[in-house]
């Protein structure tokens, strides 16, 4: 077959965006080229992301990089055969893609042509019937026009004509960056790595804040969180992470604050803590890991308590999930077996024996009277560590040598 | 990323780091590099070309050292994976050889999970398994054990040296009343924490088998012995060739072989002053703080092993032991915990229990343990380190409030 291999990659929702759909192409576009292998070319044409791959690289592993990008509903291998051609080239291509989905167990298959280009000499329906009757005598698979196991695309344009085969499905959402910019409070534990996911799928691209107290929690709990941004990473594109030095800040608590009310109070100073990492990264929405009622910080009155020291949205994706489902998402996006490394994370030594479960705003802010706030919150992030996480690893922000340029950027 | 420099290793009962003879050894037998490549050594020692002998024979040289170190003669030491693959087979299958003869096994309640899990397994099977209690030293008594032989005891095992708390077994004695009073029945001993470290006269004491690990004294880890007597037969788990008298078939890890070697010759150099390091970090310890509180023997007696300190700071400060480790950390302190804080996540330790200490000190206990390579510095490193973290955690959150019993 005299043709071109590439990789159409499908989107529904961005194509709706009327005037701002040449930005949410420009990212799409973006978010495809950082996972795509070196080499690789991708552009959008007739409302599709089109990639072609370099030489040596299969289509599998290109499909494979583009499977977790935000705003593609399918990715597809297809051939793209330039015109003037006849019939029996895009026949012969169409067979090959069906043995190709033969072999990956398919039985039945539909033909679904499409002729945009009106001057070809067969409408969509002639497509349809020619190609089938050909597919069906070369190829041991039967049609079934309702639920086939293989549906072989064919798009005539005037340039070119595309086929595709079988195609995996996309992550859907929209693309990262679209939706702006907000910083994820990360613990180590299940919640909020699925949090930070669902919420960047939505377009959001992300930091994230890990309040870390040693020596009371451990080497361990950090290293998680480094952990579960790395996975992160492969779907929502580099993560910076700061690990706030919380201990000052626990510390101060136990010491000042009636112990039913610690927990609330430090869940306050966390938020705070994230709401300046956001304003340092221009962030526009914090995102936690709250399910409503699953402990005693997660109580509609505790969320009120704590929630109101925000003055930007608290994004609680998770808000309406039951453990269950956030536990199978956490396994899809193969968090779920770092989050549940055994942990050595003391942060039970700090919680109240019989914490308040329905606390009054003005009970909170009583409790922390005693404290001097924003020098707890300055405290915290002079003592923060800044990491860029990548796919690839973990370095120190900014990196070595363009301190000063970076921090001109603060 | 927040990197703290090692400057105290005194984690060394958990491994120890090998000892640059060793390595060099060990990437010879490898065959690493290009005198080591044609010197052959990396061969297979069941080849008969003149490299596989002169493989068989580096393994044979090993196998002497290990031998002299146990008082038994070298065709009685079978080269395992390690500690744990050593007491399995011992445990295992030594009372499968001898199920004909009795059900009944005598062990103690402070043991290690290769011990502890390879009874258990025997227990599942119908077989009967005496715990026996041990006092807050750790010692067995002679007696006890003697009191707990029934007419179809088959197996008696215990450690040497607890790895926890570092109390050393009166081997000797036990294994001669047993000798007196019940001869049929086999004595096992758990040698990882005492070979290279206290006198193991294995053969001349009359111990039937024991297992030693090459990880524990400067060795590399994956390998470790199993001594087994003359007469005393063992029925292997796996067969599939006749390496190690069919008791571990597969190619000997001879690189891993010749390590251990090395390392057990090695031991006489650095054993010698281990307790005299051990004595420098109890005494300025206790004086630095001095609520500190011993678990299990007096440091300084002949009843403890010269590496292992085991304290606890209940009296000195408010923390679960692992707050204190990650303080010890920033310090660059390596050292281990006898149990975790959160009781979600970790039990605590079932050795210090079995001494009958309570929760309190349980959950503030520390393990400071010494090696070949630990210097006089790192003592001193440590002595600095421990009183300063303690002092940051006095003035931490846990002086009032929740306990450490909380925690637990």
């Amino acid at each position: 077959m005299n043709g071109e291999p590439l990789l159409i990659g499908r989107y529904a929702e961005i194509a709706l965006k009327g005037g701002n759909r040449p930005d949410f192409e420009r990212a799409l576009l973006r978010a495809a080229r950082w996972r795509l292998p070196a080499g690789s070319r991708a552009s959008i044409g007739g409302s599709r992301l089109l990639v072609r791959l370099p030489e040596g690289c299969s289509m599998a592993d290109g499909a494979r990089a583009l499977e977790h990008v935000f705003g593609l509903t399918a990715v597809q291998p297809a051939w793209r055969l330039p015109r003037p051609l006849e019939l029996a080239h895009v026949a012969d291509g169409a067979i090959r893609l069906a043995q190709e989905a033969a072999r990956d167990g398919a039985r039945t298959f539909k033909i679904a042509a499409r002729r945009a280009d009106k001057s070809f000499p067969l409408d969509s329906p002639a497509l349809n019937r020619r190609l089938g009757a050909e597919v069906l005598s070369a190829t041991g698979l039967t049609v079934d026009v309702h639920r086939p196991d293989v549906e072989l695309g064919v798009d005539v344009r005037s340039d070119a004509v595309y086929l595709w085969g079988r195609g995996h499905s996309g992550p859907g959402g929209l693309p990262t960056g679209t939706a702006g910019r907000a910083v994820a409070l990360m613990s180590g534990g299940i919640d909020s790595p699925v949090a930070a996911y669902l919420a960047a799928k939505r377009g959001l691209s992300l930091a994230a804040v890990y309040c870390h107290t040693p020596p009371y929690t451990g080497e361990g709990v950090r290293q998680k969180v480094v952990d579960l941004c790395r996975l992160l990473t492969g779907y929502t594109g580099p993560i910076r992470l700061w690990v706030a030095g919380f201990t000052p800040v626990q510390l101060a608590i136990q010491e000042r604050v009636p112990e039913a009310m610690r927990t609330l109070v430090s869940r306050r100073f966390m938020l705070r803590i994230a709401l300046a990492v956001a304003r340092r990264e221009r962030a526009g929405a914090l995102i936690t890991g709250d399910s409503l009622g699953q402990v005693a910080s997660q109580t509609l009155e505790s969320l009120a308590a704590t929630g109101e020291v925000a003055d930007l949205p608290v994004l609680r994706p998770l808000v309406a999930m039951d453990k269950m489902e956030i536990v199978a998402v956490a396994r899809r996006l193969e968090t779920y077996p770092i989050s549940i490394r055994p942990f050595d994370d003391c942060c039970s030594l700090f919680a109240p024996r019989h914490p308040r479960t329905r606390p009054t705003r003005l009970e909170v802010r009583a409790a922390e009277a005693a404290l001097d706030v924003s020098a707890l919150v300055d405290e915290a992030m002079a003592g923060s560590e800044r990491l860029q996480v990548t796919p690839d690893g973990v370095v120190a922000y900014p990196p070595a040598g363009r301190v000063h340029e970076a921090s001109a950027e603060d | 990323m927040a990197t703290h420099a090692l400057r105290a290793y005194l984690d060394n009962a958990a491994t120890t780091p090998v000892l640059p003879e060793v390595a060099e050894a060990m990437l010879t037998a490898m065959g690493a590099g290009e005198d080591a490549a044609a010197q052959g050594l990396w061969a297979n020692p069941s080849s008969s070309h003149r490299w596989g002998i002169a493989a068989s024979a580096a393994v044979t040289v090993a196998r002497g050292t290990v031998a002299d170190a146990l008082s038994v003669r070298p065709d009685e030491v079978v080269f395992t994976s390690g500690g744990t693959e050593a007491n399995q087979l011992a445990v295992l299958g030594r009372c499968r050889a001898r199920a004909g003869r009795g059900h009944h096994i005598v062990t103690t309640a402070i043991e290690h999970r290769s011990l502890l899990d390879g009874c258990a397994a025997l227990e599942r099977e119908g077989w009967v398994v005496t715990r026996l209690p041990v006092g807050p030293d750790g010692r067995l008594q002679v007696e006890a054990v003697l009191a707990a032989l029934r007419p179809d005891t088959v197996l008696c095992a215990f450690a040497h040296v607890n790895n926890e708390v570092g109390t050393v077994q009166p081997v000797e004695d036990i294994a001669a009343a047993l000798r007196g009073a019940a001869p049929e029945v086999t004595l096992h001993i758990d040698g990882v924490q005492a070979v290279g470290k206290v006198s193991t006269e294995y053969g001349r004491w009359g111990v039937g088998t024991a297992a030693l690990s090459a990880h524990k004294l400067g060795g590399p880890k994956g390998v470790g012995a199993l001594l087994v007597r003359r007469g005393v037969r063992i029925v292997p788990p796996v067969s599939g060739g006749a390496q190690e008298g069919g008791l571990r078939p597969g190619t000997e890890n001879v690189p891993g072989i010749v390590g251990l070697g090395v390392a057990l010759g090695l031991s006489p150099r650095w054993t010698a002053g281990l307790r005299s390091l051990k004595s420098d970090l109890w005494r300025g310890l206790i004086r630095a703080l001095p609520g500190l509180e011993v678990n299990g023997p007096d440091p300084e007696s002949s009843d403890a092993a010269p590496h292992i300190l085991n304290v606890s700071f209940a009296g000195v400060v408010r923390v679960p032991a692992e707050v204190l480790l990650h303080a010890l950390e920033a310090e660059g302190i390596a050292a281990s915990a006898g149990s975790a804080c959160s009781a979600r996540h970790a039990e605590p330790s079932h050795v210090l229990i079995g001494l009958g200490l309570d929760p309190q000190r349980v959950g503030s206990s520390l393990r400071l343990s010494l090696g070949p390579a630990t210097t006089g510095a790192e003592v001193a490193v440590a002595l600095e380190g421990v009183p300063r973290a303690v002092a940051r955690l006095r003035h931490g959150p846990l002086r009032r409030g929740a306990g450490v019993g909380d925690a637990l």
